[in-house]
């Protein structure tokens, strides 16, 4: 199980990492107009937030944002094509476990996530100089966040018929969601009804922990992001496990 | 002898209602070169996709050398190797890497499969291009890269659907080859084909599917005797004369040079060109009209059957 495991995963590395314009270097460009936009250009006029310069408050959550999307794009991508090309029954008749396969594909989102996501921490650290409060909270954030993008990624790859399946969700459900969900500003400065809003939007958490370990200030408790995050981890797994088994999409 | 593949009462109903297999009964023996034929629709492909874990059956039982599908499905795999219809590989992954991934997924490491995959890709003519795009080889090489995909974990059951579907002649004859070679080593080869000369040539055994029904099932060599006649074409380089008496045979002036000639099983050949030399017509050529078993096939699978 474990070779076949690692075969996905680097099946799936190898995809993106060939197609490396396309998956690595579109989210350097968009972070660096983003630092040169929001930072550089608003950012001394907006001046600081929660105590800290404009620019670097923002970092955590465009890196977050980074690692939701491509976490999110690389399952949904690599999931869906191999339906759309048939080649998902080289797995399909082998003796690979279901949860293996469920495990690698959502393991080789979080790798995406990972390596797009230290590239666009390297681009930052051109533009302004920080130190990562709390390695240990930055990482558990980032992996559960990355996780659970992954597993939402594979449920809307089992579920998509064409191209534009895959990308409604994206555009207009999981974007909206992060720029609500304080990637650039506190919602303490939001009025008390919005603020309540946004508590229901689980990315909220996911930045907020993550603004955490990076530069040691929240708005939310640390522990009740990371169990919102598993909680909602183990119902994407328990349905994405199950529709896989089930062969929704994927068997007639 | 045992058993390498029972199915019982296999049944298939889609979800638009289309009974594609309605309850057929099948047995393979280990070691047998077995045809599974019928026309498009049949529900050859249908059975194939059950067998090896690709659809969902309604209903009865698929047994693979005494391991029941339902109860054993990973180590049922294990023991199938498919070559399907369709492609279905990336074909932005190189040739090499799908064969070693296919192997991985089988749990086969690295290096073994690298051992396997190169002696694979020499076999099958596609060692200069193992590094190259799926999508850049030809038909025909993509039907071979497919091909070594499914022997890449060494199976004891190897399912082939229309394994030589345009794939060159010179080619078919050394796949053809390969296979019977691959037989005789101990290896079950379950053989679907268009071409009936295929599976005349290779299989022992035959079934034959028509709308989701086995109206066959017996050894080659018995079917073939069931056919009761032969269609000839005879061709001679002289002008054939208009009147030719057709007492023992029955024929057909096709044009100046061709005759077509209904041989009955009581009739061999050699009467038949003693009978036309008698009648001053010399015979150069002589081929058959249509293929025995297609003969056969076409009159099982026909609609009033």
């Amino acid at each position: 199980m474990w070779v076949a495991y690692k075969t996905i995963v680097i099946r799936d590395v190898l995809r993106f990492s060939r197609i490396w314009v396309q998956t690595i270097f579109p989210p350097i460009i968009t972070t660096t107009l983003y630092l040169l936009i929001f930072g550089g250009l608003m950012g001394e006029r907006i001046g600081q937030m929660q105590g800290i310069d404009y620019l670097q408050y923002i970092i955590p959550g465009i890196i977050l944002m980074t690692v939701i999307t491509n976490a999110y794009s690389n399952t949904v991508m690599s999931f869906f094509l191999s339906k759309f090309n048939h080649s998902i029954e080289e797995l399909l008749v082998s003796p690979v476990p279901y949860w293996v396969i469920l495990l690698g594909y959502t393991s080789g989102g979080v790798v995406r996530g990972f390596v797009v996501g230290c590239c666009v921490l390297i681009t930052t650290s051109f533009f302004v100089e920080f130190e990562i409060d709390s390695i240990g909270i930055t990482f558990v954030t980032f992996l559960l966040t990355a996780i659970l993008f992954s597993l939402a990624g594979f449920i809307n790859a089992i579920y998509a018929k064409s191209f534009d399946d895959v990308t409604i969700v994206p555009t207009f459900i999981l974007m909206p969601m992060t720029y609500l969900g304080g990637m650039f500003y506190s919602i303490d400065i939001l009025p008390e009804f919005w603020q309540d809003v946004s508590r229901f939007n689980p990315i909220y958490y996911m930045v907020d922990s993550f603004r955490l370990g990076f530069l040691g200030v929240s708005t939310s408790d640390f522990w009740t992001s990371v169990s919102v995050l598993l909680i909602m981890i183990i119902i994407l797994a328990i349905v994405s496990f199950y529709l896989l088994k089930k062969g929704v999409n994927i068997k007639t | 002898m045992q058993v390498a593949l029972s199915i019982k009462n296999l049944q298939k109903t889609y979800a638009n209602q289309l009974h594609a297999l309605k309850g057929i009964d099948l047995q393979v023996e280990k070691g047998d070169f077995f045809a599974l034929l019928g026309s498009n629709g049949a529900g050859k492909t249908t059975a194939i996709g059950i067998v090896c874990g690709l659809l969902h059956k309604t209903k009865g039982s698929v047994e693979i050398l005494g391991l029941d599908q339902d109860t054993h499905e990973n180590e049922v795999k294990r023991l199938i190797g498919l070559m399907p219809q369709e492609f279905n590989f990336n074909p932005f992954e190189p040739i090499e890497e799908i064969l070693i991934n296919q192997a991985g997924f089988h749990g086969i490491n690295k290096s073994m499969a690298k051992v396997q995959s190169d002696i694979l890709l020499k076999k099958m003519e596609l060692w200069d291009k193992r590094l190259d795009m799926a999508k850049s080889l030809s038909g025909g090489m993509k039907r071979r890269l497919m091909l070594a995909r499914a022997l890449i974990h060494q199976p004891k059951i190897l399912i082939l659907d229309e394994p030589t579907a345009g794939v060159d002649v010179e080619i078919r004859r050394s796949i053809w080859a390969y296979l019977k070679e691959l037989n005789s080593e101990g290896m079950t080869i379950i053989l679907t084909t268009h071409y009936l000369e295929e599976a005349e040539s290779l299989c022992r055994n035959i079934a034959i599917l028509n709308e989701g029904e086995v109206v066959e099932q017996t050894s080659m060599k018995k079917l073939l005797a069931n056919v009761s006649h032969q269609v000839l074409i005879l061709e001679s380089l002289s002008v054939l004369p208009k009147n030719i008496t057709q007492e023992k045979f029955a024929c057909e002036r096709l044009d100046d040079h061709s005759l077509q000639v209904v041989l009955e099983a009581d009739i061999n050949i050699t009467d038949v060109l003693q009978d036309l030399s008698t009648q001053g017509v010399s015979v150069d050529y002589v081929r058959s009209a249509q293929n025995r078993l297609e003969t056969l096939f076409l009159c099982l699978t026909a609609k009033d059957n």
